[in-house]
């Protein structure tokens, strides 16, 4: 990820975008380029405007100014956030990750190409043999490489994910973000959000730091420091260095106040 | 019952129309209601046959064919409630309630006024399945093959659509249009099966199967199978036992359907948890 344009390696050049669902902008004036093999986090607090800005990427909303220009032939996969599904919904796993390639015309049924690709997909994202089973009966892990799974199943050169480790315990967070470690690895472009400093922006290569704009882009040494942080959060934050990784904690006046005390010989 | 007792309204063309009416148009409304089923969207049938009758009030007013007056209203006021909900923070349900009572409203003010259009008004709101013509039969006919066919040419970007519509929009299914396909193939639906049904009792053939076979299955392919022949089957079995026990058809085609909802109500859960069973150790 660069903030300069590379015409033969950008995938995506946001413009000074801004975007607003009402009077008040949610981003303003965004510049980012996302190049082909980039692996970019995009930290902020709530309210921030990272789902906004995922959207814009995405080409699902229009910018108010400036603009968001994708390379013609793109194909994206987009990865929700799973609190927004309905798991109540009457789909299996091979029938959600075959409702993605819905361009042109196609047989309603899944052919038995599809069918061989998406065993593919399945098996490569550890989903082996449960085709069959319905979403909701699957572990959060799993459920979150259903997701994957289809994006994957269009061909897809970008994938886009909002807060995959949403709700993950700590071993199926790492998981997953080793999973999309290996896929970019492979040559997929991914860009996700995320609020999980320490358990996934840390761990990427690329940080955007954004709050309403972009406050500061880069690899971890360069974004994850105090002054960039504080800006973006609004708070104080100190960087501390265990096993060589970088670990961000709290250091505002109520960081450490812990107003619970247990009631002696209550 | 004897069989020949059985088979003995066949001899009479008005009840082999109705029949043929029923049976299809109950295949038809457990199809298309999957769709409105899964969207939330269940008050709409009842809403959509409410707003037609104010469309067929209106063309009866200005002098034209009420059967196409009232086909226009519809479409219009399914695509204005599908237009609301995308420009608006307003739930489908809001949107349905506030447009079809307003058209219905003027319906029933219009009929006070200058008096019912045509067919009677009561054969309009509770449906007169015995009084099908043939050109009922074709119209149902055309309708179902024409829902039948959008169906299997638009399924994957419908069930995308359907499921996740923001994330479907965002890896490129034209998901307005989609959105505004499933609007003129509802309100088609709605005013083929009216003369049949009546006002009053589309809602329920439009949303019991359906809900039938959610609760018979976790698959999407198989609901729809499910729910179209638990319409027909509604339809069919509705339509002979309200000859033999003299009773309301509409209102028999809707029992029936009931009688499949308690028995899946009862049953479902054990037949999906073995579903799923079956999966797991596969």
């Amino acid at each position: 990820m660069r903030r300069s344009v590379d015409a033969d390696s950008a995938l995506i050049v946001a413009d000074q975008v801004t975007v607003a669902y009402g009077v008040d902008p949610v981003i303003v004036a965004i510049d980012l380029t996302i190049e082909r093999g980039d692996m970019v986090g995009i930290v902020g607090p709530s309210g921030s405007g990272k789902t906004t800005l995922l959207k814009a990427l995405l080409g699902g909303i229009s910018p108010r100014s400036g603009s968001v220009t994708r390379r013609s032939d793109l194909t994206v996969g987009f990865v929700p956030q799973v609190e927004r599904i309905d798991w109540n919904f009457p789909v299996t796993v091979a029938e959600c990750v075959g409702m993605a390639r819905a361009s042109g015309f196609r047989a309603p049924w899944i052919s038995k190409r599809e069918r061989v690709e998406i065993d593919a997909v399945l098996d490569r994202l550890g989903l082996h043999d449960l085709g069959s089973r319905h979403i909701r009966n699957l572990s959060g892990g799993q459920q979150q490489r259903v997701f994957l799974a289809r994006a994957l199943f269009t061909g897809a050169e970008i994938i886009f994910l909002d807060e995959p480790t949403s709700g993950l315990d700590v071993k199926t967070r790492h998981e997953v973000l080793h999973l999309l470690a290996d896929l970019n690895a492979d040559g997929v472009t991914v860009v996700l959000s995320t609020h999980d400093l320490n358990g996934i922006a840390t761990h990427l290569p690329t940080i955007v730091c954004l709050n309403k704009t972009v406050i500061g882009a880069g690899s971890p040494e360069d974004v994850l420091v105090p002054d960039v942080l504080e800006r973006t959060y609004g708070s104080p934050m100190q960087i501390l260095e265990h096993g060589g990784m970088r670990v961000v904690v709290d250091a505002g006046p109520n960081a450490s106040v812990l107003p619970f005390q247990r009631e002696v010989g209550a | 019952m004897s069989w020949s007792e059985l088979t003995a309204p066949y001899a009479f063309e008005f009840f082999r129309n109705g029949v043929y009416v029923a049976t299809m148009a109950g295949a038809l409304c457990g199809l298309v209601g999957c769709y409105v089923v899964l969207r939330n969207m269940s008050y709409i049938g009842h809403g959509l046959s409410h707003a037609i009758f104010g469309g067929y009030a209106a063309a009866g007013l200005i002098g034209v064919n009420l059967f196409l007056g009232a086909g226009i209203w519809g479409v219009v006021t399914a695509l204005a409630i599908g237009g609301i909900v995308r420009r608006r923070p307003i739930g489908s349900d809001a949107a349905i309630g506030v447009v079809t009572t307003a058209s219905f409203a003027l319906g029933i003010a219009l009929v006070a006024r200058y008096g019912s259009p045509g067919r009677s008004a009561d054969s309009l709101l509770f449906g007169n399945v015995l009084g099908v013509n043939t050109s009922d039969v074709w119209l149902v006919v055309g309708v179902s093959l024409a829902a039948f066919i959008f169906i299997v040419c638009a399924y994957r970007p419908l069930l995308f659509t359907t499921f996740d519509e923001e994330v479907a929009q965002a890896t490129g299914v034209r998901t307005t249009w989609v959105d505004i396909a499933l609007m003129i193939v509802l309100a088609a639906t709605v005013l083929a099966t009216m003369n049949v049904m009546g006002v009053t009792l589309i809602a329920a053939t439009l949303v019991v199967p359906a809900v039938v076979a959610r609760m018979l299955t976790d698959s999407f392919s198989a609901m729809l199978v499910i729910a179209t022949a638990v319409g027909a089957v509604s339809g069919f079995v509705g339509m002979n036992l309200s000859y033999h026990h003299d009773l309301p058809s509409g209102s028999t085609i809707v029992l029936v359907g009931t009688v499949f909802f308690v028995v899946a109500y009862l049953g479902g859960g054990r037949f999906r948890s073995r579903a799923g069973t079956v999966a797991h150790a596969h």
